[in-house]
């Protein structure tokens, strides 16, 4: 079958999607009104409050949300075959994701702005709210430990992408300097900014860097690993100018260019997808589709760290509430497009069956490496680049993505242990450095207790990462719905999704606990333990706001 | 004549979408730091602020003769500073700001 067929049909559905089904949403469910006045102009203060031009909002929407973990997931996933990964990405974006999306930014407009956290305590509960703390912290320490993985393997895979994702970091703190310090224009940054890592991204494979077989007792995995997490602290210690924010516009330049890429390299070589529709003779050890398939993908379908930006810093810059319907659905169509990028490259970026079965030889296996290998496949194939050159370009990109999310997550996870000082009073907590290395051990122990002394076998997280992100994800679905029941309105929409997560959440929970159990993982099956008590308690939440919500809405009606 | 109008016209509009699509581009790379920039930007104008008063507060400082100057421009950022302090009334003796 032809790679392009695949692009027009995920690319169509999702359009069709915004056009007719968003439309509906909006309109009839949500009715999102364009005399509504945003908290953007109540509240204008040209810092947090600022009404902002719709398409700017959505182009640091997309990029805030899409990363690394839209190519992560599907590129695990399609160990299944293809076409349920495309199914659930392609129908999880229409239904799932694109109402979940602007549904977080209506429900934090009608709220003053309030992050979806602090609507869970007041729409459902003080509870709700202990429950999303330590679902969102459950969050970020897999995120980071899943990442820290995932780069050192990156670089192991490719040691001519070390100097150009070094590299990226030096041009970005430059970057930084100008515009910040010497107040030079944006136009002119960007284009030497950007020459300056494609030309490190070009001499990359002249210089490869590997590591030494041991340093000190320590695989060069491990010492990645370990270099990985000494950089994310001292980055996310640093003014957020000097270097996240050059860092994520040169993501954002480069999630768009790599998006072009591909999409334009796959028509024009037109690759077959050599991958089966469905893999029925799975690697051994692979878990059961049903229900591992809905978590291992969870960005790029549905994910609830999108709610997070969306009521975070999107709801305070919306211009008119009717521009929820672009920035929040049309952001999740395009991390949909960029999942879709990725099952692609990892299906049809081989040249054989043969070659594709083996990489993906166990479960987790694949992953960015097949991503990467494949889309420079189709790369090479559809523009002339040399492979290296390509197979370097997308591990930069890839690495660059999870780099931020993980300077970003670990300044996050900070910010929980600071608070947690202050709630408890401990005095020594709530100081930014001893927060930020409680959270690189936490981070750190997870790495190498899920995946030995190594840290090779880390990607055993990836599904219970996707848990967590869907249990967040339902947390703001049940804000949305209980404000649904209290308007009068239709729940289905939003209610039908939540209940769909929830039970593949918790079928996915108990199946990778009779997993761990089996194979002996004993820390593993202790994480999925915690993870299980949050999703039955995410479960009772869910219950009881609906019931009295709608209780309360039965006795408006009856008064 | 008549031909260098329709260029002058074009470079012209060229330039105002040049500048259009700066400004758009300036407030994507500043929308969502624009919060932690400003609280960056405040604390280095706090520390300015130390310095200018730091001889008031018993710190020597040998540029004195040319900050004293500075206090009374400072007037309206230092209420703010005393007040984002949890301080109602001015801490210092020598310096009532309200």
């Amino acid at each position: 079958m032809s790679a392009i067929l695949l692009l027009v049909l995920g690319l169509g559905g999702m359009a069709a999607g915004y056009f007719v089904y968003s439309r509906f949403i909006a309109e009839k469910i949500y009715k999102l009104d364009p005399d509504f006045r945003t908290p953007a102009h109540e509240f204008e203060d040209g810092v947090d409050f600022v009404p902002t031009n719709r398409f700017v909002l959505w182009g640091h929407h997309f990029t805030s949300v899409a990363g690394a973990a839209p190519i992560v997931g599907p590129a695990i996933a399609v160990i299944w075959g293809w076409l349920p990964a495309f199914l659930w990405v392609v129908l999880g974006t229409i239904f799932f994701a694109g109402v979940h999306d602007s549904g977080a930014i209506w429900a934090s407009v009608r709220n003053r702005a309030k992050s979806v956290g602090a609507l869970t305590g007041e729409v459902v509960g003080g509870r709700a709210r202990s429950v999303f703390m330590i679902v969102i912290f459950l969050v970020l320490l897999m995120v980071n430990a899943v990442f820290g993985v995932v780069i050192a393997k990156l670089l192991i895979n490719n040691p001519g992408a070390v100097v150009p994702v070094w590299g990226a970091i030096a041009v970005a703190l430059v970057i930084g300097q100008l515009i910040y310090r010497r107040k030079i224009g944006l136009g002119l940054v960007s284009v030497v900014g950007v020459a300056a890592l494609y030309a490190l991204i070009y001499i990359g494979p002249s210089v490869p860097v590997t590591l030494p077989e041991s340093t000190a007792g320590l695989s060069p995995n491990a010492l990645w690993i370990l270099i990985l997490f000494g950089y994310a602290a001292i980055a996310s210690l640093l003014p957020v100018w000097v270097l996240l924010q050059p860092r994520d516009y040169i993501n954002g330049l480069q999630l768009f260019v790599g998006l072009i890429l591909l999409y334009g390299a796959v028509i024009i070589a037109s690759p077959t997808v050599v991958a089966p529709m469905i893999n029925f003779g799975v690697p051994e050890g692979t878990p059961s589709m049903l229900p591992l398939l809905f978590v291992t993908i969870a960005c790029g379908a549905i994910s609830g760290f999108h709610g997070l930006v969306a009521s975070g810093t999107t709801s305070k810059q919306l211009n008119k509430e009717t521009d929820a319907r672009f920035v929040g659905y049309f952001g999740a169509v395009g991390e949909g497009a960029l999942a879709l990028a990725a099952i692609i490259a990892a299906t049809a970026g081989f040249a054989s069956l043969a070659d594709w079965q083996a990489v993906y030889t166990s479960f987790g296996q694949g992953s960015l490496t097949a991503f990467v290998d494949g889309g420079a496949f189709i790369l090479a194939a559809g523009t002339g680049m040399e492979v290296t050159v390509a197979a370097t370009l997308l591990t930069v990109m890839a690495a660059l993505f999870a780099g931020t999310t993980m300077d970003t997550g670990l300044r996050l996870q900070r910010y929980i242990f600071q608070e947690w000082g202050e709630i408890y009073n401990i005095g020594w907590m709530r100081k930014a450095l001893p927060a930020t290395l409680l959270s690189v051990a936490s981070c750190l122990i997870l790495a190498f207790g899920a995946g030995g002394a190594d840290g090779s076998g880390g990607l055993l997280i990836w599904p219970l990462f996707g848990t967590t992100n869907q249990l967040l994800a339902g947390l703001t679905l049940l804000v949305i719905t209980v404000m649904l029941v209290r308007r009068g309105r239709p729940t289905f929409y939003t209610l039908g999704p939540l209940v769909f997560l929830l039970v593949m959440t918790l079928a996915a929970l108990l199946m990778q606990l009779r997993d761990f159990f089996q194979k002996e993982n004993w820390f593993l099956l202790g994480l999925d333990l915690v993870v299980l008590v949050a999703a039955v308690l995410v479960t009772l939440e869910c219950v009881a706001a609906l019931r009295r919500a709608k209780g309360a809405a039965n006795d408006e009606s009856a008064s | 004549m008549s031909g260098t109008q329709p260029a002058a016209r074009l470079i012209g509009r060229l330039r105002r979408w040049y500048r259009r699509a700066g400004d758009l581009g300036a407030s994507y790379y500043n929308a969502p730091y624009r919060a932690a920039i400003a609280r960056a930007r405040r604390d280095e104008e706090d520390l300015f602020m130390l310095m200018v008063f730091s001889e008031t507060l018993g710190i020597p400082n040998p540029a004195t003769w040319y900050t004293l100057e500075l206090q009374p421009l400072l007037l309206d950022r230092f209420h703010d500073w005393h007040k984002r302090m949890g301080m109602p009334h001015s801490p210092l003796d020598h310096f009532r700001c309200c």
